[in-house]
């Protein structure tokens, strides 16, 4: 656990990075920061492996303080990866990798060993170890970064705007490949981003700063999304956080009609021999030797966010709910699907005893 | 020409290792100098400008001047080949310093900050990142002064200590041409091949320089 105790910083010129945060970050979860720039995001996280040393308060890791600390040792302790990976140019994509274990007296040959299991658990071919990083792309390089602050499997990780600077679809991959490494491994990670997506995408549980250095919520992404603290949390979420906060139920609970009840609307749904849906056919849309691709199905256990998706992006405004086997087990109208979110905005707007 | 070469073989060959000596000696203690003041001149930011400029200031003096002024300076006799060693060391520190500092500045910040993050100690940082980053910067820089060097050295002949441009002046005394066209050859020679020496050095020492990028 990381615990920030009333900590503030203060720059020589008199501006406020940060004032008296309290925050802290469980263990084996990821913790986002999150707020537009000059927050003070980043330098709670940078105070956190004491490259910013706090005006007051106190930081510790697992109840000591980080300034008993001697700074080598702890920041050797502390995996860190930042925007363009800053990785050592004039070293090799495996020396890259078994910095902090060459620093803490590994030799040559396990920390190589180390680094090449590194490189293909990050999702980068072998063949990569004994390049330069000027020979990679900014994604493959971003990824060395994540390895090269994993190799000496450090408890807490810090993580500054790591994805910030690839390109949309690399950034893609390289969450969901986080995701998956983090679900492995379980790290106390601090990451920093000024994409509120991003943090509800990857934060167990998000930190909102707003200008000035303060907290203006702190909270699981859920919590965010249906229940921001204020007017500025609020307008940072966006417009559409209702939508998006129906990533976070499950499509479980809906009451879903028969196949056969699509008829009634005068659309076919064209099912192959298996029984798994084609697309639609019917008056104004594809006959049915040649129907209109469906766009999507869900299948039990997807949010209610991707059949709402699929219910408003479908041609003919219905979303088609699959077995394992791909296999057409109902539908939902979204007329329908609107009266059950309508009906569950009111049960959750009930006090609960 | 070859008979000349031949009869004088023992002089040849004691102007040649005396000009090796006087240009290389000052090449080494001036990167030894230079190497702390183009650093300080990086750490501390306000010492960037004054410390370029003395050094460019320093470059400016005449070389003949500067053999002549040093004994005064140093208390050594007038025809001792220190003072061609300490004139030329001024020179390689004053066109050093900046190719230190200039190769240091060449370090991106990101690099140094990743290395301080991961747990790097100052004093190791500078030569495990710095250094070498800066590396190619330093040895283009080294290649001119090493050449430059090699070329002044004649100049110190003019106060009796100039290595192979004793033979420049002796075939002006005695009006004869081929100990001043083995002086020149020898002397071009031997540039080139500190240069290739340097090249090579270079190729093997920095060996991510030479990968083609990706874009």
């Amino acid at each position: 656990m990381i615990t920030f105790d009333g900590v503030s910083k203060v720059f020589p010129d008199g501006t406020v990075a940060v004032d008296d945060l309290h925050l802290e970050l469980p263990t084996g979860k990821i913790t986002v920061f999150v707020g537009p720039s000059g927050c003070g995001k980043t330098t709670s996280l940078r105070m956190i492996n004491r490259m910013v040393e706090p005006t007051s308060g106190e930081i510790l890791i697992d109840g000591v303080p980080v300034t008993t600390q001697d700074e080598a040792l702890l920041r050797r302790g502390i995996g860190y990866v930042i925007q363009h990976a800053g990785l050592f140019p004039h070293r090799t994509i495996v020396e890259n990798i078994g910095t902090v274990q060459r620093l803490t007296g590994v030799g040559r040959k396990a920390a190589r060993a180390t680094a090449i299991d590194l490189l293909r658990r990050v999702g980068l071919s072998e063949s990569l170890a004994d390049k330069y990083p000027v020979q990679l792309s900014g994604g493959q390089q971003q990824r060395v970064g994540v390895a090269r602050a994993l190799a000496a499997d450090p408890p807490v990780m810090l993580m500054d705007e790591p994805f910030s600077a690839v390109d949309p679809i690399v950034r893609e991959g390289l969450q969901a490949e986080f995701l998956r490494l983090q679900a492995e491994l379980g790290k106390t990670i601090a990451f920093v981003t000024h994409d509120i997506d991003e943090a509800i995408k990857l934060g167990d549980m998000v930190a909102v700063f707003r200008e000035g250095g303060h907290l203006a919520q702190f909270g699981s992404p859920q919590e965010l999304l249906e229940k921001p603290a204020n007017d500025f949390v609020a307008d940072f979420v966006g417009r559409d956080r209702g939508f998006r906060s129906l990533s976070f139920d499950s499509a479980d609970e809906l009451v879903i009609d028969s196949v056969a009840s699509v008829s009634t609307g005068g659309e076919i749904l064209v099912l192959d021999d298996a029984g798994r849906p084609v697309g639609w056919a019917g008056p104004g849309l594809g006959d049915t030797s040649a129907p209109i691709p469906h766009g999507g199905t869900f299948t039990r256990g997807d949010s209610l966010r991707l059949v709402t998706d699929l219910a408003i992006s479908s041609p003919v405004g219905i979303a088609v709910q699959v077995d394992v086997d791909g296999a057409a087990v109902g539908v939902i109208r979204h007329t329908s699907l609107v009266r059950q979110l309508d009906e569950r905005r009111r049960r959750r707007a009930e006090p609960t005893a | 020409m070859i008979d000349y070469v031949i009869a004088n073989e023992n002089v040849i060959l004691a102007a040649l290792s005396q000009h090796i000596m006087l240009a290389l000696v000052p090449i080494v203690l001036g990167a030894l100098i230079a190497l702390p003041i183009g650093f300080l001149a990086v750490r501390y930011g306000w010492l960037y400008h004054p410390l370029l400029n003395v050094s460019g200031l320093l470059y400016s003096i005449p070389s003949l001047a500067l053999f002549l002024i040093i004994p005064g300076i140093i208390g050594t006799k007038i025809l001792s080949p220190i003072n061609i060693i300490v004139a030329l060391t001024v020179y390689t520190v004053a066109l050093l310093v900046r190719v230190v500092a200039d190769g240091l500045r060449s370090v991106d910040g990101i690099v140094t900050q990743a290395a301080s993050a991961m747990g790097y100690r100052r004093i190791r940082r500078f030569f495990e990142v710095e250094l070498p980053i800066a590396l190619p910067v330093m040895l283009a820089g080294l290649r001119v002064a090493t050449v430059a060097n090699i070329s002044l050295v004649s100049v110190g002949a003019l106060i009796g200590v100039g290595g192979l441009g004793a033979l420049f002046t002796r075939g002006l005394q005695l009006r004869y041409l081929d100990p001043i066209i083995v002086g020149i050859v020898l002397s071009v020679l031997l540039a080139v091949l500190c240069d290739l020496v340097i090249v090579l050095v270079q190729r093997r020492l920095t060996p991510w320089t030479r990968v083609k990028g990706r874009s």
